[in-house]
């Protein structure tokens, strides 16, 4: 196919797309959210195990906007949101683009459970907007969006999905293959599914629960098997913090990977930061979802290969 | 040696010590946990295909495989004959080695055989082949009801349809990737 007949194949996603983006400024804007733009290219990206930042110069562009998002909640912005692009080298499949667009909003005042119906209700507000309603098909499957959500904890999607229990899969590292492989395809069908209750060492950045000490008070969003948010209770501890940077910047040179600076303003600017929550939605896989797209090319105008 | 980020399709590797080639992949990233890359692989000696999931840190060799040129002979039973380009040495592959690559093979053709430790398992053809038709219906003029298509059989035996236009004994250009009919050879 062309350049162009492709461009034209990915008009109706594309104008779909543009619904999503207004409807979604219009949602956070009702409830009071400001709209911010945090530089993309920063210093100091997240030292995160699993996360390839992109090397901008002597500095990287940003895998997400969070650390300079968090630094403004610190500074007294209580509801703030943003669209923007960020970047993970070496992330290509039918899900993953090595440049994509992250919406990402955090609230103080709120906790990873406080969030959940906002996402329920983003999603509704979403639907509607674009003339769809509560039913939807993605991909061959029937999505009801209607709430309340299925809310499942992580321990629970174990037992009901994966082959081995959470227990054993943590003890032969093979926690993130079955999650992957085993239970996500399952997840979110035909009622959306908040996945919650991670263990403690999957959620870098994420409060530990006050009640079970192992587990971090994580979710992450699933529709009709697509992962599409992952939120969180912002920890606030910065030592901890610290102490678990080293750890991911451990990890990193484990796996052949350079260490990362460590991103001081941020550190320095936790212990302001207020009780709060925050989510990060992958803006191209909202599109799939709406556009019952296979693949997340289907969504963009250009994908690196077609540039 | 290759990292578990270099897969992708038709890449060939060796696991437990036999060469395996990419025929599917699918890269897989749970939220902010590790890469996986899924695949589905062929055994270049059995055929058989499985799926196994590889993880960032996995490694692996290249397949012990080189390619040389070679010129098909002949075939006789199962057996198809070529000789090495350079040291004019034979060797023989089966059928179902050669696979639709069969219904392509003219004599003295010139092709890729790919050898594992010295032993041949799998050819590759040039991308186009011109070939001649062997039996072909009659063009009627027009004929419209039929649609712009009809089949035709060409010297190795192989059925391909063609523009209504082409006749017995003209030579036709086929895309071997597709088995599908080009254009029509002017002598």
């Amino acid at each position: 196919m062309s350049a162009d007949r492709k461009l034209e194949a990915r008009r109706r996603a594309l104008e779909t797309r543009a619904d999503i983006l207004h409807a979604t400024r219009a949602f956070f804007l009702s409830r009071d959210y400001l709209e911010v733009e945090t530089p993309c290219r920063i210093p100091a990206p997240l030292p995160e195990s699993h996360i390839d930042a992109v090397p901008s110069g002597t500095w990287w562009l940003q895998p997400s906007p969070e650390l300079c998002m968090k630094r403004m909640l610190a500074a007294g912005f209580r509801r703030i949101f943003q669209v923007s692009k960020c970047w993970r080298g070496g992330e290509r499949g039918t899900r993953h683009l090595p440049e994509f667009t992250l919406l990402e909003w955090y609230r103080a005042g709120c906790d990873y459970r406080g969030l959940m119906p906002e996402c329920e209700e983003l999603f509704q507000y979403v639907s509607e907007a674009l003339g769809i309603g509560s039913r939807m098909r993605f991909q061959g499957r029937a999505i009801d969006l209607a709430t309340p959500w299925e809310r499942l904890t992580v321990d629970q999607a174990f037992e009901r999905y994966a082959s081995v229990s959470l227990k054993r899969a943590l003890k032969e590292d093979r926690f993130e293959e079955i999650l992957a492989l085993e239970i996500e395809p399952r997840l979110g069908d035909p009622t959306p599914t908040l996945l919650h209750d991670y263990p403690l060492a999957f959620g870098s950045l994420a409060r530990r629960s006050r009640t079970h000490p192992e587990l971090a008070e994580r979710f992450e969003i699933y529709i009709g098997g697509l992962e599409l948010a992952n939120g969180f209770s912002e920890l606030t501890d910065a030592e901890e913090q610290r102490r678990r940077f080293e750890r991911e910047n451990e990890i990193r040179a484990s796996r052949g990977r350079p260490s990362w600076p460590m991103p001081g303003k941020f550190l320095e600017a936790i212990p302001r930061m207020p009780e709060s929550a925050g989510i990060a939605l992958g803006v191209d896989r909202m599109v799939m979802l709406f556009a019952d797209a296979a693949s997340i090319d289907d969504v963009v105008a250009f994908a690196p290969e077609e540039l | 040696m290759y990292n578990a980020s270099d897969l992708r399709k038709n890449l060939r590797i060796m696991l437990d010590d036999e060469p395996y080639i990419v025929v599917d992949f699918q890269f897989v990233k749970p939220g902010k946990g590790q890469s996986l890359y899924r695949c589905r692989l062929r055994n270049m000696l059995s055929g058989n295909q499985m799926d196994r999931t590889f993880r960032e840190v996995d490694t692996f060799q290249p397949a012990d495989t080189q390619e040389k040129n070679m010129q098909y002979l002949y075939r006789e039973g199962d057996a198809f004959h070529f000789m090495d380009n350079e040291s004019f040495e034979q060797i023989a592959l089966t059928g179902e080695q050669i696979g639709e690559a069969k219904n392509f093979l003219i004599e003295n053709m010139e092709c890729k055989v790919l050898l594992f430790r010295d032993r041949p398992i799998d050819i590759t053809l040039p991308n186009f082949v011109d070939v001649i038709v062997t039996e072909a219906p009659p063009w009627i003029k027009g004929d419209t009801v039929s649609g712009n298509y009809k089949p035709v059989i060409v010297e190795t035996g192989y059925k391909v349809s063609v523009p209504p236009f082409i006749e017995q004994g003209q030579k036709i250009r086929i895309d071997t990737r597709t088995g599908e009919y080009l254009t029509r050879v002017k002598e």
